[in-house]
């Protein structure tokens, strides 16, 4: 899979120092360190409550950490807001998908493009040729993200008229809009039946080599981690259990009885 | 691939226009051959006030999902900036100019008060924005009650007491008078003058809609957690409906201002019932479609007072009117209908299309 393209070995693109936030007296995060690599497929697994969503939402300044630092790219963007670490370069999607379920599926892409297309207020009301310019240039932008995903022929759908496992193409295809250096994705294949994860797994495999992009993954899908992910790290009860290559860790005696109990 | 929504757009946003102009020409043509009543001339004017109201309103409460029920408050605000202009330095000017001025002014003053009233509101969701937005709008209309406020050759006096405590000089003129609000008025407003600023609101909030910033408030509205996920920031983009929104209020409250001869802040005028009555208007035409509202203001306007002739029983049609505008608009089955009828009238077209071709 990772022939396209090639992997600097050094060079990190994530590295998580220390993450920790607390909710009245459950520390949910505790200690957590990671570090990503340019263009890799890291995976994030663990028991329900182990806290990999929470890591998501301190990454995406959901919530800020109460120690801990996040660089991205070499800059550091602990404790800034949701908007500001997308401008940065992370985006997501959710585990719960979050479309914008009245607007039509290119409209959903066009707002993710808004940071890059931007005209004024006044361009808006007066319908400048700015307006009708970047608007085009706009269209064909998006439309050439949807058929990545094959999403082009129902652009003019409502966003919730699609059916599940296209919603969740149309969300990944929304984040990967704004250009992101890596893009987070919580539990892509919940709710699939067998056939739609190995679609799913067909495009996670596509915008790697599509957007050379890469990927956080968390999932309960072990066939799906065990099939794509590179390296994993495993979370139990807000803290590290283990971390390292895919085999290695899904062999872990600890890891097993994390998951299935003693 | 080719898309369709931008005609669509244009259809929706040229039907619109289109009716208003209808009307428009309809009712000048019945005013001057005198096939119009009395009590019908003395409403147009109003309807165009009430309908910038609606469509305003149904920007934050349809396009950007917050519920306000203060918006009275800033058509008080136009209101009163509009009449103490045309007062004191627009007493001077020619009618036009004065208007023109009193009309800017307005849209200023009330959109600079939106977005400071905005500051904390936005911050709030649901049911608390709701309450916070009457709490302002009353607020704004009972400080203005007992307000007294006059110029004389020292410049502008401002009392929350009585008249006599402005301390005017003997040339000094009273403007507001508390409670009796600000009376002789220039009441210069016409028809056509409503007609032009509803539409210039309407092309104002159709064209937002269509375009990045009306994408990214309506992408707030369906799911503010992904908007920000992807960038957009809420809370500008929240506080541009709402700006907008209490500009154009303040613009209608210009035109009310100039459409009477006293102004006073009275509950009937500005209080919570007529904020209420501008959101039935919003919700009965269809949160988010801001031709209904037009349509709805200009249906629950004329019908009370055409209604008159039944005494009593005037509340009670009113109410069954709007029980039946509701199921109409928004219950299910007739949604279906309406579909089912629309996809009949298409068919029709497009086989008289094939047959033309033939």
């Amino acid at each position: 899979m990772s022939d396209n393209f090639s992997i600097n070995r050094e060079d990190i693109l994530l590295s998580v120092e220390n993450l920790s936030i607390s909710f009245g007296g459950l520390k949910a995060v505790d200690g957590f360190s990671m570090s990503i690599r340019r263009g890799e497929l890291y995976g994030l697994i663990g028991p329900n409550g182990a806290g990999k969503t929470t890591v998501f939402n301190l990454l995406t300044g959901v919530y800020k950490p109460d120690t801990g630092s996040i660089v991205l790219d070499g800059k550091n963007i602990t404790g800034k807001k949701t908007t500001e670490i997308n401008h940065e370069g992370i985006a997501r999607t959710f585990q719960n998908i979050r479309l914008f379920n009245n607007l039509s599926v290119l409209d959903n892409v066009k707002a993710a493009l808004d940071e890059r297309y931007t005209y004024g207020l006044l361009d808006s009301i007066f319908r400048t040729p700015k307006f009708r310019r970047m608007e085009r240039e706009l269209d064909e932008k998006a439309l050439s993200i949807l058929k990545v995903f094959d999403l082009d022929k129902l652009a003019e759908y409502k966003a919730s008229q699609l059916p599940y496992g296209q919603q969740r193409k149309l969300e990944i295809a929304r984040a990967l809009a704004t250009e992101p250096k890596l893009i987070l994705l919580d539990e892509p294949a919940a709710g699939m039946n067998p056939q739609e994860t190995a679609e799913l797994m067909d495009t996670i495999a596509l915008i790697r080599k599509e957007f050379s992009m890469t990927i956080l993954l968390i999932e309960h899908d072990m066939k799906l981690v065990s099939g794509i992910c590179e390296r994993l790290t495993v979370l139990n009860f807000g803290q590290i259990l283990t971390e390292g290559e895919t085999r290695t860790v899904l062999n872990d005696p600890e890891v097993i009885k994390a998951y299935l109990g003693d | 691939m080719k898309l369709k929504y931008r005609k669509r757009a244009l259809r929706y946003n040229l039907i619109t226009y289109g009716m208003v102009i209808f009307f428009y020409v309809l009712w000048e043509i019945m005013m001057n051959t005198g096939n119009m009543s009395s009590l019908m001339k003395g409403m147009l004017v109003s309807l165009c006030y009430y309908s910038m109201l609606a469509v305003s309103l149904n920007l934050v409460v349809g396009i950007s999902g917050e519920l306000s029920l203060g918006h009275a408050g800033f058509m008080c605000i136009g209101a009163f900036t509009g009449a103490i202009f045309a007062m004191t330095i627009g007493a001077a000017l020619p009618g036009w100019l004065e208007l023109l001025i009193a009309i800017i002014l307005g849209a200023l003053v009330s959109a600079a008060f939106g977005f400071l009233i905005g500051i904390p509101v936005l911050r709030l969701r649901g049911d608390y924005l709701a309450i916070v937005t009457l709490a302002f709008g009353e607020i704004i209309k009972n400080v203005i009650n007992v307000v007294y406020f006059g110029i004389d050759s020292r410049g502008p006096h401002i009392s929350f007491k009585d008249s006599l405590s402005l301390g005017l000089e003997p040339d000094g003129v009273t403007i507001i008078k508390g409670a009796q609000g600000i009376s002789r008025l220039p009441r210069n407003a016409t028809f056509t003058l409503g007609i032009i600023l509803l539409l210039i609101s309407l092309f104002i909030v159709l064209n937002l809609i269509n375009s990045r910033h009306g994408r990214a408030i309506m992408a707030i509205r369906d799911n503010r957690i992904a908007a920000e996920s992807i960038g957009i920031s809420a809370s500008k983009y929240k506080m541009l409906a709402f700006v907008i929104a209490s500009s154009i209020a303040g613009v209608a409250g210009v035109l009310y201002s100039h459409n009477l001869s006293t102004l006073q802040s009275t509950s009937a005028n500005f209080g919570y019932n007529q904020s209420i009555m501008i959101l039935v208007f919003v919700v009965l035409g269809g949160i988010g479609n801001i031709r209904n509202s037009v349509i709805a203001a200009t249906i629950l306007t004329i019908l009370p007072e055409k209604l008159r002739f039944l005494d009593d029983y005037r509340m009670l049609i009113y109410a069954v009117v709007l029980i039946a505008m509701m199921l109409f608009n928004s219950a299910p089955s007739a949604i279906e209908f309406r579909a089912r009828m629309a996809a009949k009238f298409a068919r029709r077209k497009n086989s008289a299309e094939v047959d033309d071709e033939r």
